[in-house]
């Protein structure tokens, strides 16, 4: 569960988060729904710690994210998968090489399985062949899915999706809605 | 005040770097990437640089030295101390803030604007110590090499247009860069090379992750990148040679 109590986030003179609270259940799909450039978008960094808020309290489980130092947040940020609204795929490196890129980083797992893991996560995303393609070389939505399976390779207990819809089209679109509503299921 | 604000972020990122490894072997992966990149992509033009550098040092040398009072060996001589003392580290790194630090700025700051560092940030990567550390590291460890190279093919550059342009005989030549060679003049021009290393790399790498907006910005922060090394280069050049000289 994530608890946001009394989040202040202003940018010099302007204020784009005013005393938002509000508390997110585990098992479900939270949404934030907003206006365009009316702060969805830096809420949502605040509670992950890429922006720090003003004022107030973000809650892990019971743990407050905001006054954490920058080891114990980074262990909670290990928790956390996040697909961001540019999709954020490392261009110089395959689809292949970017989901596999935190199984890298974090498990000492060989490389068979390691490989078997990206190849189960792109069949979730409803994507298949394009372990050799770099992103450059997909389309909008297959860069969402690619971003998508990166976020959850390694199992978070956290999904962070910014504006997961937006430039796709409709049908892509519900492609995207119901893998995240099926991730989310599976993860509970 | 701008100015102090940026010494400040600059001296936490070069702080941030310091940290435990999330995983030795990625970011050795990444160090060996970094020193490819710099070393290799540099060959080929500080190679260009040096030998035409040379060459132009010893024709103009010639012209200068008329006086039948001077041993013509004397032009290898000024040749080999100008190439190791000051056209080898500082105008080859002036060349390298161009290519090197440039690309730095422009990766970081693309990386930056597409959200990449975000990405690994959330991952729980220390992206200061991922990012910035290894192209640093790479730095000091590639520019170094470079710029002995430079040395040595500016050098062999004099000698090839000293004979093709008929000025001095190779054995003169030779003679000339054996005359009152001093072993200090390298290590100056290391240390040289070193302090360098960390400007190009370290400097274009702040103005590369600190960027913001798009991607005009990664454009503006990669020129600011190179002019700011290159004020800092001769900077640095001139306060090393006033102390150690």
């Amino acid at each position: 569960m994530i608890e946001l109590k009394n989040i202040h986030k202003s940018f010099g003179d302007i204020t784009v988060i005013d005393n938002v609270s509000a508390v997110m259940k585990s098992g479900q799909c939270n949404l934030i729904i907003g206006a365009s450039g009316s702060g969805k978008t830096v809420l949502m960094k605040c509670m992950v710690g890429l922006f720090e808020p003003d004022s107030g309290e973000i809650l892990y489980s019971g743990v407050n994210f905001t006054e954490l130092n920058n080891e114990q947040k980074t262990e909670i940020r290990k928790e956390i998968g996040m697909l961001f609204q540019g999709s954020a795929l490392f261009d110089s490196q395959t689809v292949e090489q970017n989901i596999m890129f935190p199984l890298d980083m974090f498990t000492k797992w060989p490389v068979k399985k390691k490989l078997d893991r990206v190849n189960e996560v792109l069949s979730r995303v409803n994507l298949v062949d394009v372990n050799k393609k770099y992103p450059s070389e997909l389309s909008g939505g297959m860069k969402k899915r690619v971003a998508l399976a990166r976020a959850i390779v390694l199992n978070p207990k956290y999904l962070f999706c910014d504006e997961p819809n937006s430039g796709l089209d409709p049908q892509t679109s519900l492609v995207i809605d119901r893998l995240i509503k099926e991730i989310t299921i599976r993860m509970i | 005040m701008s100015i102090f604000s940026d010494i400040g972020r600059y001296l936490l990122m070069l702080k941030g770097m310091f940290s435990r490894p999330e995983n030795s072997k990625m970011y050795w992966k990444e160090f060996m990437h970094q020193c490819s990149e710099i070393g290799i992509g540099a060959l080929g033009i500080v190679a260009i640089i040096s030998v035409f550098i040379g060459a132009v040092s010893t024709v103009q040398t010639a012209y200068q030295l008329l006086t039948p009072l001077i041993p013509r060996s004397t032009i290898a001589t000024i040749v080999r101390d100008t190439v190791i003392l000051e056209f080898a580290p500082t105008l080859t790194c002036i060349v390298l803030a161009g290519v090197i630090g440039s690309k730095i700025a422009s990766e970081l700051g693309n990386m930056r604007v597409s959200e990449q560092i975000d990405a690994l940030e959330i991952m729980g990567i220390n992206t200061r110590a991922y990012l910035v550390m290894p192209k640093i590291l790479a730095g000091l460890l590639m520019i170094p090499f470079l710029i002995i190279l430079a040395m040595a093919l500016g050098i062999w550059g004099g000698r090839l247009a000293a004979t093709m342009a008929n000025i001095i005989s190779t054995g003169t030549y030779d003679k000339g860069l054996h005359d009152g060679f001093l072993p200090y003049n390298v290590f100056f021009a290391l240390a040289k090379a070193y302090t360098f290393a960390f400007i190009i790399s370290s400097v274009s790498a702040f103005y590369g992750y600190y960027v913001k907006g798009g991607s005009l910005e990664i454009g503006r922060a990669s020129t600011k990148a190179v002019v700011v090394s290159c004020i800092l280069i001769l900077f640095a050049d001139y306060v090393l040679s006033a102390l150690l000289l």
